[in-house]
């Protein structure tokens, strides 16, 4: 058996089809799911693709939070669905208040493309079990509204409770407070991140590495041995 | 002009000394003297409006269409092109049943007033081209040409321009994966923004702009009209700026790329579906040109209800609403039995469709307002038949002097010290320096299909996951050599996109082509265009690749100064497996390097010459495209059958660029020695073309030399891949961290 993963499409989603590609690559289903259905197809797992949703407009995720489709998938991120925002979808994470914190526009205020190095902070997410805490992976990263904030509070008990789950390494490419590219919910189950995995799973695509696999791998076997 | 009484065919009839401004829209009065020739009677004022828009230089090329019927005259046999020049987009074979569609358009005065939207609306233009041929758009690619990198009004228009381009591309998930960045005080005031885009489809899902079938319903869909882009066709694109005329700014047009994306998803579902008999986008002259062209190349004649367009502003004329130019809106032809499921796909995408006419069994394009026939006209008298051009041309009185002006002979560098010094300052120059700064405000990773993108060769994505099959692009142009020699310089421009496509492994199979000039009412410069098109005709038909259609800007000049004469080339190429692309970089040490191609003392129109001395003068390299063919066959074969881990092309800079390219990329230096016959200088710099650098493993460097010595290609040793600097033996030696600080640091220093 193999696990089902929903792949949701916003109008502006951009990178559905490559995630939906990354899964299948991974070994596992993809669903395609539509942003004016409740309905999630009984999947075991959800991805909220990168993209400029609804253009971005008022505040990017702010309008999608909103769409059908997310009420279903708060409502059961909250019992235990494994969710992984990435990019827009983490935008739309935050302002579905799965995932603390916020994004706002790159410091340097231009939209950036490139190949990120990160350091994974925490491998015991649904999503980034087949990584080792400490590793250092390449992943591309591009967005012009990436830099993660929170307030002090939020960011001591991120730290404390290990909840970052990425951070920058060598270059902080968008000012993001405590080079934090990922953030996780207390449960473990939703995690959130500006990278794009989906761009690093094949050897002679994108960036040419294929350091973004495990984020697919980890939460199929985590669906197949549950 | 007075709105009252609504100014009919019939009122126009019984009135026929109305004085129209025909001048205020940009008509000569030769033109609205055709126009009341055609209609027996003074045209009505929307008349006069669609009249005016699709006569436009931008619209019509009358100045141009006499020189690019060339193009269709010298075609080379090509059993690739499956659409041709005159649609929306030429479209080509690329084999297993895939179709591609290209096309290079040029938004260069919209950029220049308003950077960010004209750049964003020239991209959303041209990616509508490739949509409105039923191909899903996979990537775009920008050659963008800039007043002196130091100016300071180029650091207000390119960061404009640049943030537009990445704004609108990225925003429609579109890698961006080539295109080039070139800067020279020509374009102070006039710079240049090229759009290209390419798509894919099914041979069998290929679309034309036509209106057929009496009965089928004409469905506008996408944005609401508004008073944005009004005349921007006729005004902005095809008059030279003059500072005493008021502002252009609302000519220029405004750009959404969400409900771009919208329209792409929405319009793609259709055709999925089969229920599009003709399709149109609606770019320059708007509605205007999509209703007479859609018409014009149908069976039938059209009737449309003006009053059926979704406005943004409903105190629009309907000389306005013909001629807005507003974007993300696009034409469909539908069949009356497939309206429902076409506006339900609208509505699923959240689009606004709406039937606003239909094709009729008559042969005239008749439009309506309030109950009022405002438009009754032979769409082909509109869309076709427009003016033609002979302009006068002429060499210019200055061409011998400028030629005579040899850049052979200017001083040298007399030391190993000074060639060094010269080599770092190129190498830094903001013409040859890393555009990393620019094109990392470009998405290039989405869709997932990205194999190459820039600063490699060419840009390349995978078209089919299962076999591999891929597309390259490569757009190539350079002013500098197309002023010294017009017709030459468009080969040359020809010759680097076709030698960029095949440096990646891909074998090169269409043309398409920008054309940038100044004004034709010139003959200076309209020689200068007759020339660069001959030039590109004959070079096409000499390496069999045939052009699939283009786009002519002219009136690139502020006052007397025109730009240099500017063609640039997009070349499409195809590779059977992805996997044997070949790099810029270099990818491990040891490996050869040879040199392809013959060197000669050519600096006329060089980087060398620009940068070390602030001169153009002398001859362009020459050009020998039986060569190029060679060098390419060779280039190709050696990446198939794993003879060649890296390659660039050899232009502007020489071969020392090439090599820092190569090594930064990859991290790891080179030591070359400067052959026999050949001195240090012309070694490095010289831009000689039919060139390109190549790495060979060690393993294959006995088969990879026979094959070039069967084949007649020269193939110089020149050194090897290793450690961390560039190292020209008996020269000098330039570490590659210096180099690496001289190449990335400029553009950031001059624009962030």
């Amino acid at each position: 058996m193999t696990a089902r993963i929903g792949v949701v499409t916003f109008p502006g989603s951009l990178d559905d089809r490559d995630t939906q590609r990354a899964i299948r690559l991974a070994g596992a289903e993809p669903v395609a799911l539509w942003h004016k259905d409740k309905d999630l197809k009984q999947v075991d797992a959800v991805v909220l693709p990168g993209g400029f949703s609804y253009g971005d407009y008022l505040r990017a995720g702010a309008i999608s939070r909103f769409s059908p489709v997310m009420d279903t998938v708060i409502e059961q991120a909250k019992a235990g669905l494994p969710v992984l925002g990435i990019c827009n979808g983490f935008q739309v994470l935050t302002e579905a208040h799965l995932l603390p914190g916020a994004m706002l526009g790159n410091d340097h205020l231009h939209f950036i493309c490139r190949d990120q190095k990160l350091r994974v902070e925490n491998a015991e997410t649904a999503w980034t079990g087949d990584y080792r805490r400490g590793q250092e992976i390449h992943i591309p990263l591009k967005n012009m509204d990436g830099r993660y904030v929170a307030d002090p509070y939020t960011l001591d008990k991120l730290e404390a409770e290990g909840r970052v789950v990425f951070r920058y390494v060598d270059f902080n490419p968008n000012g993001s407070l405590n080079d934090i590219a990922g953030v996780t919910n207390e449960a473990g189950n939703v995690v959130g991140l500006m990278p794009h995995p989906e761009h690093a799973v094949e050897p002679l695509i994108g960036s040419g590495r294929t350091d973004g696999l495990p984020f697919f791998t980890s939460i199929l076997k985590k669906l197949v041995n549950a | 002009m007075s709105r009252t009484p609504l100014d009919t065919v019939e009122h126009a009839a019984a009135t026929p000394d109305v004085e129209l401004p025909w001048a205020e829209l940009g008509l000569k009065k030769d033109e609205y003297e055709r126009v009341v020739e055609i209609l027996g009677r003074r045209p009505t004022g929307a008349e006069l409006a669609m009249y005016s828009v699709m006569w436009s230089e931008h619209c019509s090329y009358k100045s141009s269409k006499v020189h690019l019927r060339q193009f269709g005259e010298k075609a080379p046999e090509s059993d690739a092109l499956l659409v041709g020049i005159g649609e929306n987009a030429g479209v080509v074979d690329v084999g297993q049943g895939y179709a591609v569609t290209f096309k290079v358009e040029s938004h260069n005065h919209p950029s220049y007033v308003e950077p960010y939207q004209g750049a964003a609306t020239g991209v959303g233009g041209i990616v509508r081209d490739i949509i409105a041929m039923g191909a899903r758009p996979v990537a775009v690619v920008d050659p963008l040409r800039f007043g002196a990198a130091d100016h300071p009004d180029t650091k207000r228009v390119l960061p404009g321009v640049v943030a537009g381009i990445g704004g609108y591309g990225n925003c429609l998930g579109l890698p961006n994966i080539g295109g080039e960045v070139v800067f020279d005080a020509c374009y102070q005031g006039n710079p240049l923004v090229n759009a290209g885009a390419i798509g894919v489809m099914r041979h069998e899902d290929i679309h034309l702009a036509k209106a057929s079938g009496a009965g089928n319903q004409v469905i506008l869909y996408g944005a609401r009209t508004g008073g944005d882009g009004i005349g921007g066709a006729s005004i902005l694109a095809s008059e030279t700026f003059d500072d005493a005329k008021p502002s252009k700014r609302p000519a220029v047009q405004v750009g959404d790329p969400f409900q771009e994306k919208l329209l792409i998803e929405c319009t793609l579902e259709a055709f999925r579906e089969k229920l599009v008999v003709g399709i149109q986008d609606l770019g320059a002259a708007g509605l205007s040109c999509a209703t007479s062209e859609l018409a014009s190349n149908g069976s039938g004649g059209m009737r449309v209800t003006l009053d059926d367009v979704p406005l943004r502003d409903s105190t629009l004329s309907p000389e306005e609403i013909l001629m807005s130019e507003s974007q993300e809106r696009m034409c469909a032809v539908v069949e009356p039995a497939k309206v429902e499921r076409f506006l339900e796909i609208c509505e699923k995408w959240d689009v606004i469709a709406t039937v606003i006419g239909e094709v009729t069994d008559g042969d005239r394009l008749e439009i309506f307002w309030h109950g009022g026939k405002i438009v009754d006209v032979d769409p082909r008298t509109v869309a076709h038949d427009g003016p033609v051009y002979e302009r006068p041309y002429a060499r210019p009185s200055w061409q011998d002097a400028l030629q005579a002006d040899d850049a052979n002979k200017l001083p040298r560098p007399a030391t190993p010290e000074e060639l060094r010094e010269q080599v770092l300052k190129l190498v830094a120059s903001p013409n040859q320096a890393s555009k990393k700064w620019i094109t990392q405000q470009y998405d290039h990773f989405v869709q997932g299909n990205t194999v190459l993108a820039q600063p490699e060769d060419s840009g390349m994505i995978r078209v089919d996951e299962e076999t591999g099959l891929g597309v390259a692009i490569a757009t190539d142009g350079n002013g500098r050599y197309a002023k010294l020699d017009p017709y030459t310089g468009a080969q040359l421009a020809l010759a680097e996109a076709y030698r960029n496509v095949a440096t990646t492994g891909a074998k090169p199979l269409a043309v398409s082509d920008c054309l940038n000039f100044g004004s034709p009412e010139d003959p200076a410069v309209m020689w200068q265009f007759a020339e660069a098109v001959r030039g590109l005709a004959d070079g096409c038909q000499q390496l069999g690749t045939p052009v699939t259609g283009g786009n002519v800007s002219l009136y690139n000049q502020t006052g007397e100064a025109a730009i240099h004469p500017t063609p640039v080339v997009a070349v499409l190429g195809v590779i059977d497996d992805v996997a044997r692309r070949t790099p810029v970089a270099f990818q491990e040490e040891g490996q050869l390097l040879y040199l392809l191609g013959d060197t000669r003392e050519e600096f006329g129109g060089s980087a060398w010459s620009q940068v070390i001395h602030d001169h153009l003068g002398g001859m362009p390299p020459a050009v020998d495209l039986e060569r190029e063919r060679l060098l390419a066959e060779i280039l190709i074969s050696a990446s198939r059958d794993g003879m060649i881990d890296s390659a660039h092309d050899l232009s502007d800079g020489g071969l020392v660029q090439a090599v820092v390219e190569s090594a930064l990329l990859g991290g790891k230096g080179a030591r070359l020695v400067v052959p026999d016959g050949l001195d240090a200088f012309t070694f490095l710099l010289s831009e000689s073309a039919g060139r390109a650098l190549v790495a060979v493993p060690r393993s294959e460097e006995l088969r990879f030399n026979d094959m070039c010595g069967a084949r007649g290609l020269p193939a110089t040793r020149i050194g090897v891949v290793d450690g961390d600097s560039v190292e020209i033996q008996g020269e000098f030696t330039l570490p590659l961290a210096d180099l690496r600080e001289a190449h990335e640091g400029t553009i950031p220093a001059l624009l962030a």
